[in-house]
């Protein structure tokens, strides 16, 4: 199935998604790495306020490669980095801020997982490397948070979407991991090839 | 002759994270011409980037990555010493101009340099060669696929057998990760040290191109073959073509020692090279 998504998403509609459907979102998407997921946690158990309300966009892991123009960031070119590095985080993440769409590339693990069942999430994945793709259908930067401190790649980057993807669900709220049964099946396959 | 040389290094960073190799497109077309759903969606998608990347002047992908040089320095070549200062200056002045994306962190601050050089970076791998010409490649490495390098020293005893295995449990454990179809880089014997420069260097040859000796081009095709019958496929979403290529370099080895290295190279294999000769005119090479 392909879904075309306007953010922010209900319960019903992410419940409604499963795994290996391709979707498409229009709204609010914001950029967040290692280090950007950390300060997020380290803040709210501080009982800080945060820049973004999570609940509300779907967060991407994403390093883009922005360009100051006058006073407004362009991107040139925004494609998603390795999710599993943010899997140490991400349980943690989506329990406190109840992110609903995780988007980014190279599939998550079973904690993650865990935590789309949990709080009915999904995470989708985005053509790893299409960096072009991406910035297109990023109409604009709305705000960046954490510049200075964390650096272009490491930044909150909010960024204005249309229509953003294709997004392969990999992970749907019910449980299914698309990419651990792929690797799975490849272990099995691995396992009994001799040379 | 210096300012020439910073401009054909940024001329030449700039070709490399926008323009990919025709040898390893036409690869992806073929993978994706070969490919069914989810896979082949994600190959639609990289295509039309590359397309995109082209159109646009703009990199190919975000991460621009670490700047790699390989120089090959003729020993008569005239402008020797003015090699390095004019690649550390080039890299810094296509990070404002392309424009990349500042790579560079340092250990200890953790803070980025922001102009993509620092302590070692952009490195650069130098070889001596008789005459006076020069030939500098660069290979942007991006990082989710340098994450996935590895280097085990097996018992000698496991022998080529153990060596394949290992390589093949190992891309089977990569999965996703490094952004499939790749191509993979693996040295084997020597020391830890240059099994890893020998795997590195095996993702500079195109994709197609097999070792020169029959041995080794052998076990390349049966990698290939191997890692492909998994099933991981384009992004680890499942399919046909995981590997686009797998590229082996040996060299001797000590007797209780079989060290093997694995460089991994996501699909926009990136690499692109200049001739420089002693009047100093410039020259792109494939």
């Amino acid at each position: 199935m392909e879904y075309r998504l306007n953010l922010p998403v209900s319960e019903e509609e992410i419940l409604k998604i499963k795994a290996g459907d391709v979707v498409y979102i229009t709204g609010i998407v914001v950029t967040a790495r290692d280090e950007a997921h950390k300060k997020a946690i380290e803040l709210y158990d501080e009982g800080k306020e945060l820049p973004v309300d999570f609940s509300k966009v779907a967060v991407f892991h994403c390093g883009p490669i922005v360009r100051k123009e006058g006073d407004e960031w362009k991107v040139v070119a925004a494609g998603p980095t390795t999710s599993s590095r943010m899997e140490i985080f991400e349980y943690d993440f989506i329990k406190r801020f109840g992110t609903r769409i995780i988007i980014g590339k190279g599939g998550m693990g079973d904690k993650t997982a865990r935590a789309c069942k949990e709080f009915k999430a999904i995470y989708a994945a985005f053509t790893g490397g299409a960096a072009v793709l991406a910035a297109n259908a990023i109409k604009k930067v709305k705000d960046v948070y954490w510049l200075d401190e964390l650096g272009m790649p490491e930044a909150l980057w909010v960024f204005e979407v249309e229509n953003f993807g294709p997004l392969t669900v990999t992970i749907d709220a019910h449980g299914r991991n698309l990419t651990e049964e792929v690797k799975q099946k490849a272990r099995e396959i691995a396992d009994k090839i001799e040379f | 002759m210096k300012d020439k040389l910073v401009d054909a290094i940024v001329n030449l960073m700039a070709d490399a994270v926008i323009d990919l190799p025709r040898d390893v497109e036409d690869a992806l077309k073929k993978a994706m011409e070969n490919e069914e759903e989810p896979a082949r969606t994600q190959l639609i998608a990289i295509l039309k980037n590359i397309e995109l990347a082209r159109q646009q002047k703009k990199p190919m992908c975000q991460d621009t990555g670490t700047p790699t040089f390989y120089v090959k320095v003729g020993v008569n070549f005239p402008y020797r010493d003015l090699i390095k200062d004019a690649i550390v200056e080039g890299v810094r002045k296509a990070t404002k101009e392309v424009p990349l994306r500042p790579n560079a962190v340092d250990v200890l601050s953790g803070k980025n340099s922001r102009d993509n050089t620092g302590r070692y970076i952009p490195y650069i791998n130098w070889e001596l060669v008789d005459g006076d010409e020069c030939i500098i490649t660069v290979m942007p490495k991006g990082g989710g696929s340098e994450n996935m390098s590895t280097l085990k020293m097996l018992k000698p005893g496991v022998g080529l057998k153990g060596v394949k295995k290992f390589v093949l449990e190992w891309m089977v454990e990569a999965a996703g990760n490094p952004c499939p179809p790749t191509v993979v880089g693996v040295g084997i014997g020597g020391g830890a040290d240059i099994a890893m420069k020998l795997a590195k260097k095996a993702l500079l040859r195109k994709v197609g191109e097999r070792h020169k000796e029959k041995e080794i081009a052998e076990m390349e095709e049966e990698l290939l073959k191997a890692i492909n019958s998994t099933g991981i496929g384009a992004m680890g979403l499942g399919g046909k073509t995981t590997v686009m290529d797998v590229h082996v370099e040996i060299a001797h080895r000590h007797p209780a020692s079989l060290p093997v290295a694995i460089a991994v190279q996501c699909w926009a294999n990136r690499r692109k090279s200049i001739k420089i000769d002693r009047e100093g005119r410039i020259w792109n090479i494939d």
